[in-house]
């Protein structure tokens, strides 16, 4: 007896959708629950964000990049700032970079907590959400303790940072981090080992290392499929390299390497790097003047560069090409949710209705970076 | 009381005996949907705050002067219930009608006429049906009916999805919870609720209550299969899966507002206390006091009845604010290949049991 095949019902799965993330439309053709193609459709958020950048001065590009990943706009800063100092050849003081991989790594955990927690409400799971985003809701409360805003921060300039730590926020800082240590591990109690977690997400969408690497993705995706590629360790920008830290990789654990679950263990198990990175770096925080770099006029040298940074979602790279102008003469960004987007396609067909949605929510995907 | 007394206290039941059963028939409607309505009010507010302290915060609360959720927010549920009545209440242009009006009231009725042969105590029955069991497990399905309605008379394909995942989800789990009422019932010999409860009066050596649960262990396993089977077929968290929220948008639901969309709701908690009633009258005694001959008689009855079936009722909503979701095939997997077996193992233990000890 052959297979009965009807025929394929086309369904658009977004944009207005609970777990699209934002404003994705995935237009999936379905034989009843079974997925056989996925054919992801972005460009609703699309602001020319590219196309601003060449129109406003240096230091007008930074409160853009907040809004491009606006999970995680401490690190786009970083690297746009990082990308435009290499350019123009600044050194900046000890204690700015010190208290540049603090935020980043602070906006890190609160980035991950996000994905974890709606990678757990797109696999149905509502109360760990809300206990992610009460303890991202404190990281929120630094933030705004320190430069006023909660979201888009607009914190790391060219040359340096718009603010110096109030008085005793590194204690504030520490307080944090004694309270989140031991939230992992209820997180873990709560959820990632939950057996219907696991089975919903162990082995489902499977991204081979070989995979991974043709299409360019990067961070904790990559490190989900085991491969051990950081930038913070492999083409270390800023202060990386004064501090020990591991780097997570999948090991198919709970399944195979480079499952769901993996992809949202590593990034569990990378917070906990973090918490470490930040505690080393508050121990030896030097102290000086953060405005002392500060350039008068950003006017960067003739030529290029490509510089790329590890952002929560992965290789996150500003390609910059200046005419010696105080305006760019284009700009361009290289989007880690991007490529993680692309290979939706190539690992979901074949899997059920939910399923796609929770490989979708593995790849922690952000809009506002895809679209720009 | 039960509705012949109702009859029989009319003064002309003996001349229009058609007359006074249709007034005693709607004097019960009446009342179970008071409580009904009274019930979901309820559990409205206990699902916010219940969720809302599992989830770390407070969920409503009225603070301030002018109208707010009153003290506690209290008054949550009812600005919940007016909210939806007053909604403007579309029909989508391209669904089928009568469908879709129809939908809500079938889903509805399933959960409403299975309350006529619960003993919320000793005297307390709309009717005592000689086959009750069997009675409420058959009307209880007719929900199913409604949901399948709903997602195909919405003509969207969302809703669509949702309807044919709780077809396949209800043939599924009416088996096993048939199979596992059936242990009881074979020890009980009788298909009255009130009967089973009556059977469960009494002590095990004197110490354990004497509660169909605890009477062997085939019918300890059987009170699990039968419990879980039921969280599916209220469609509850985790198996949620006709209406899964961060996959099919709301499922059957989709396309509902207003009235409508209230009347599944109120038929989803309805339906919670049906199978959780049920649960606690075939296994847990009904309305039988845990300690022999201690607070017995009519209102304690009626607070054991209720004691039990809303402690598992919240055992539901614990199960919903705790676990994700199963996939669809993961959830045929555990009707078809644990449950099932073990159900009819269970069948087999229990008249072995019954043979060797009974």
């Amino acid at each position: 007896m052959g297979v009965v095949h009807g025929d394929l019902m086309t369904l658009n799965i977004g944009p207005q959708h609970p777990s699209t993330h934002g404003v994705l439309r995935l237009k999936v053709k379905t034989d009843g629950e079974i997925i056989s193609e996925v054919e992801p459709i972005i460009g609703y958020l699309h602001r020319c964000f590219e196309k601003h950048c060449e129109n406003v001065t240096y230091d007008q590009v930074i409160p853009y990049t907040d809004r491009c990943d606006y999970i995680a706009a401490m690190n786009n800063n970083f690297g746009y700032a990082v990308a435009v100092e290499e350019l123009m050849e600044i050194k900046v003081p000890e204690r700015v970079e010190y208290i540049r991989v603090i935020v980043a790594e602070l906006n890190r955990i609160a980035s991950h907590l996000l994905a974890l927690g709606a990678f757990g409400l797109d696999v149905g799971a509502f109360t760990p959400f809300l206990y992610m985003f009460r303890d991202r809701e404190r990281i929120l409360d630094l933030f705004e303790v320190l430069c006023g805003a909660r979201l888009l921060y607009n914190y790391i300039w060219v040359g340096g940072i718009s603010h110096d730590f109030p008085p005793n926020f590194d204690s504030k800082i520490i307080e944090f981090l004694d309270y989140f240590e031991p939230k992992i591990d209820e997180y873990n109690n709560l959820l990632t080992f939950n057996k219907i977690f696991i089975e919903r997400t162990a082995d489902i969408g499977v991204l081979p290392p070989e995979i991974a690497i043709s299409y360019g993705v990067s961070g904790p995706n990559l490190r989900g499929s085991g491969v051990t590629w950081d930038l913070r360790r492999d083409d270390p920008y800023s202060i990386y390299d004064k501090f020990d830290f591991n780097i997570v990789i999948g090991e198919g654990e709970m399944g195979t390497v480079g499952d769901c679950w993996d992809r949202y263990f590593v990034r569990m198990i990378e917070m906990k790097e973090s918490v470490k990175i930040i505690r080393q770096a508050l121990k030896t925080l030097p102290s000086g003047d953060v405005h002392q770099a500060l350039p008068k006029k950003i006017r960067p040298p003739k030529g290029s560069i490509y510089k790329r940074t590890e952002s929560p979602r992965g290789d996150l790279a500003y390609y910059i090409v200046s005419d010696g102008s105080p305006i760019p003469y284009r700009l361009k960004m290289r989007s880690p949710a991007f490529t993680s987007l692309s290979v939706l396609e190539e690992i979901s067909s074949g899997w059920m209705m939910s399923d796609v949605l929770a490989i979708l929510g593995s790849l922690d995907i952000v809009l506002g970076e895809i679209d720009r | 009381m039960t509705i012949d007394q109702i009859i029989n206290w009319i003064p002309f039941s003996a001349d229009l005996p058609a007359i006074a059963f249709v007034i005693a028939a709607s004097l019960c409607a009446v009342t179970v949907f008071l409580f009904i309505a009274i019930y979901a009010l309820g559990i409205i507010y206990g699902e916010v705050k219940i969720s809302s302290f599992m989830q770390d915060k407070v969920g409503p609360m009225g603070q301030g002067v002018g109208f707010h959720a009153g003290k506690w927010g209290l008054l949550q549920p009812v600005a919940d219930a007016l909210k939806l009545i007053l909604k403007e209440d579309i029909i989508p242009a391209a669904a089928d009608k009568k469908l879709f009006i129809m939908a809500p009231f079938v889903v509805f009725i399933g959960a409403f006429i299975s309350f006529a042969a619960l003993p919320f105590n000793q005297n307390t029955v709309v009717s005592d049906l000689n086959i009750g069991v069997f009675y409420i497990l058959a009307v209880g399905a007719l929900s199913v009916l409604g949901i399948i309605l709903a997602g195909w008379g919405s003509n969207n394909k969302w809703a669509l999805y949702g309807g044919m995942r709780s077809a396949a989800q209800i043939v599924s789990y009416e088996i096993p919870a048939g199979l596992s009422i059936v242990t009881a019932v074979m020890l009980t010999g009788t298909l009255s609720m009130q009967g089973i409860v009556e059977f469960q009066s009494g002590t095990i050596w004197g110490i354990l209550p004497n509660w169909i649960v605890f009477n062997n262990p085939f019918t300890f396993i059987s009170f699990f299969i039968f419990y879980i089977s039921g969280v599916a077929e209220c469609n509850r968290t985790p198996f949620d899966i006709p209406e899964a929220e961060s996959e099919l948008v709301a499922g059957a639901f989709t396309e509902y507002s207003g009235m409508r969309y209230a009347f599944f709701f109120l038929s989803e908690y309805a339906e919670m206390f049906v199978i959780s009633a049920v649960a606690a009258t075939v296994f847990l005694g009904g309305w039988n006091s845990p300690i022999s001959g201690f607070f017995d008689g009519p209102i304690w009855g009626l607070f054991w009845f209720m004691g039990k079936t809303l402690s598992l009722v919240f055992v539901m909503l614990w199960f919903r604010w705790t676990f994700p979701r199963l996939r669809v095939d993961q959830l045929m997997n555990v009707s078809w290949k644990v449950f099932l077996p073990f159900s009819l193992v269970n069948i087999f233990g229990v008249a072995i049991w019954s043979l060797i000890v009974g």
